[in-house]
């Protein structure tokens, strides 16, 4: 079994932190992990992306063509990375950031969460990458719960521990959606 | 307990030179390969080593001669035009036959070109890049283990060939991060390195480092021991992956970050019922001519896929010697091959295609 994400939005919302969040959960399990960040020109203009590889076997490249999945935080992330999704696979999209009707527009299955204002109401706007990936937990079953608080403190800077049992309800929000 | 951890490629080759027992860095900042002097800048001072960022990559590489010289296990890395700029000073390494780790993350090219990643310097590290008559060993890793494993086996090979040992990575595989599993303990090679500039102590006769012979029969004689000793590289040190070559109706060559693409063509293929096989050169220089040469024997067709636009291709040709077709497919300017248009590609070549 072989999920190969993209996740796209704006610089500051965490992308490239959920990228090795979910990397770091999935070596947490024994799997495969390739995480490859956005380092060229597509970064000007503010936007980040990251294509994060989770596998029983080998991995190939770790730039991913057509992604299984694509968690999108931003409108154009939307419109550039929707169409690049298999037929089969599914788009994750926070509907709080991002017009309807542009991710109809994608034609592929899409889950419309309400994360950014889920997670300002919770009290800081990063636990929206934690409400994003608990959904992708809910729709793949791709590792336990428990792999991402593992994830978590190896991922966060010492300081932001504190944070990490405030990131696991977040998780659970996501997994209830 | 062997260590595994996620980690960024370009910190892989870091911490992999720490652990060959480098002591000495030289370098000059350069996009994609910049985290490993970053990671060396906090590491090397926590291990007692020497990390120096040089006025410009021309000091840094003769910073590694003399460091080298001094009989330090030394590094240098950088990108494409960065590795231009040293190619002068790695003449010099050469015709000094002292050892020298030189690390190309490169990108995309000519000139100043993109931060993108690329294979377009196959042609700089294994034929030359330099003036006169000189190899580097090349090594191409594949993933994050292998930058590991390559990066501390450089170190060894170039002191025991006193020679330069050049990594071929690319912007992708720095970039990225991957699992990789540390051993707790490495076991550098231990080199005689009697030859070096460390002091006589008032008891020994001087040591000369140099390249400069006026006298055309030393030079030669210079020329004919590194001649020979290339040619006992070229007859110990080939090393290559060879994947599913038996009965396959293509066989295809790539490296480093394009072989991990073929990769996946390789099992897009099967389920097409289609064989391909995949033979990946680990060390560029010495090529692995032989398994080639072998693999055209049992094969009607191959190709050579890379991040350019031809390199390895012409050296795959001189194995294979025209017995049978070699096919080219490449791209540049940083933009990668895709696996669809890989596997079109394949099909074209086979008379498979349904386009």
């Amino acid at each position: 079994m072989q999920h190969e994400i993209i996740i796209a939005g704006f610089g500051g919302q965490g992308i490239l932190s959920a990228g090795r969040i979910i990397c770091a959960a999935g070596m947490a399990e024994g799997k495969n992990t390739t995480w490859f960040p956005s380092y060229g020109p597509e970064m000007r203009g503010g936007t980040a992306n990251c294509h994060a590889i989770v596998s029983d076997g080998e991995i190939g490249s770790p730039i991913i063509n057509n992604p299984d999945i694509l968690i999108a935080m931003t409108s154009p992330a939307i419109d550039k990375f929707g169409k690049m999704v298999k037929e089969n696979g599914f788009i994750i999209a926070d509907s709080s950031l991002i017009e309807k009707s542009r991710i109809e527009a994608t034609g592929r299955t899409a889950y419309s969460i309400d994360a950014a204002r889920k997670a300002g109401d919770m009290g800081h706007k990063a636990f929206a990458m934690l409400i994003m990936i608990g959904k992708l937990i809910k729709e793949t079953g791709i590792f336990k719960p428990e792999s991402v608080e593992k994830a978590l403190y190896e991922v966060l800077k010492k300081e932001l521990h504190g944070l990490i049992p405030k990131e696991m309800d977040a998780l659970c929000v996501g997994m209830e959606m | 307990m062997p260590e595994k951890v996620l980690m960024k490629g370009n910190e892989v080759i870091a911490e992999a030179a720490i652990r060959a027992g480098c002591r000495h860095y030289f370098g000059y900042p350069i996009t994609p390969q910049s985290e490993i002097a970053n990671y060396l800048a906090w590491r090397m001072p926590a291990v007692g080593g020497v990390f120096l960022q040089a006025e410009s990559e021309i000091a840094a590489i003769n910073m590694v001669y003399g460091a080298s010289g001094a009989g330090a296990r030394v590094l240098t890395t950088s990108s494409s035009p960065g590795i231009s700029l040293k190619q002068e000073g790695i003449s010099y390494i050469a015709g000094a036959e002292i050892p020298a780790v030189i690390v190309n993350v490169m990108r995309c090219g000519p000139g100043l070109g993109g931060i993108m990643p690329a294979q377009s310097d196959y042609f700089q590290a294994v034929k030359g890049g330099g003036h006169g008559d000189y190899r580097n060993i090349a090594l191409a890793p594949y993933n994050a283990q292998e930058l590991y494993e390559l990066t501390v086996k450089a170190f060894d090979l170039a002191d025991k060939y006193r020679m330069t040992v050049m990594i071929m990575a690319d912007g992708a595989l720095g970039q990225m991060m991957e699992t990789v599993e540390f051993r707790d303990e490495e076991k550098p090679f231990e080199a005689d390195k009697s030859w070096a500039t460390t002091g006589t102590g008032m008891k020994r006769k001087k040591n000369y480092i140099t390249s400069i012979y006026i006298d055309p029969e030393e030079l030669e004689k210079l020329n004919n021991r590194l001649q020979a000793k290339y040619r006992t590289i070229e007859e110990n040190e080939v090393m290559y992956e060879e994947r599913d070559c038996e009965g396959a109706e293509i066989v295809v060559c790539a490296f480093g970050l394009a072989a991990r693409i073929v990769r996946n063509v390789m099992d897009m293929a099967a389920a097409e019922g289609i064989k391909v096989g995949l033979l990946r050169p680990v060390t560029l220089w010495p090529f692995p001519v032989k398994a080639i040469s072998d693999i055209a024997e049992k094969t009607d067709v191959l190709l050579s896929v890379e991040l350019n636009a031809g390199q390895m291709v012409e050296d795959v040709r001189l194995a294979v010697n025209g017995r049978k077709p070699v096919h080219f497919y490449g791209r540049t300017g940083g933009i990668l091959p895709t696996q669809n248009e890989i596997l079109e590609e394949i099909k074209r070549i086979l008379g498979r295609g349904n386009k």
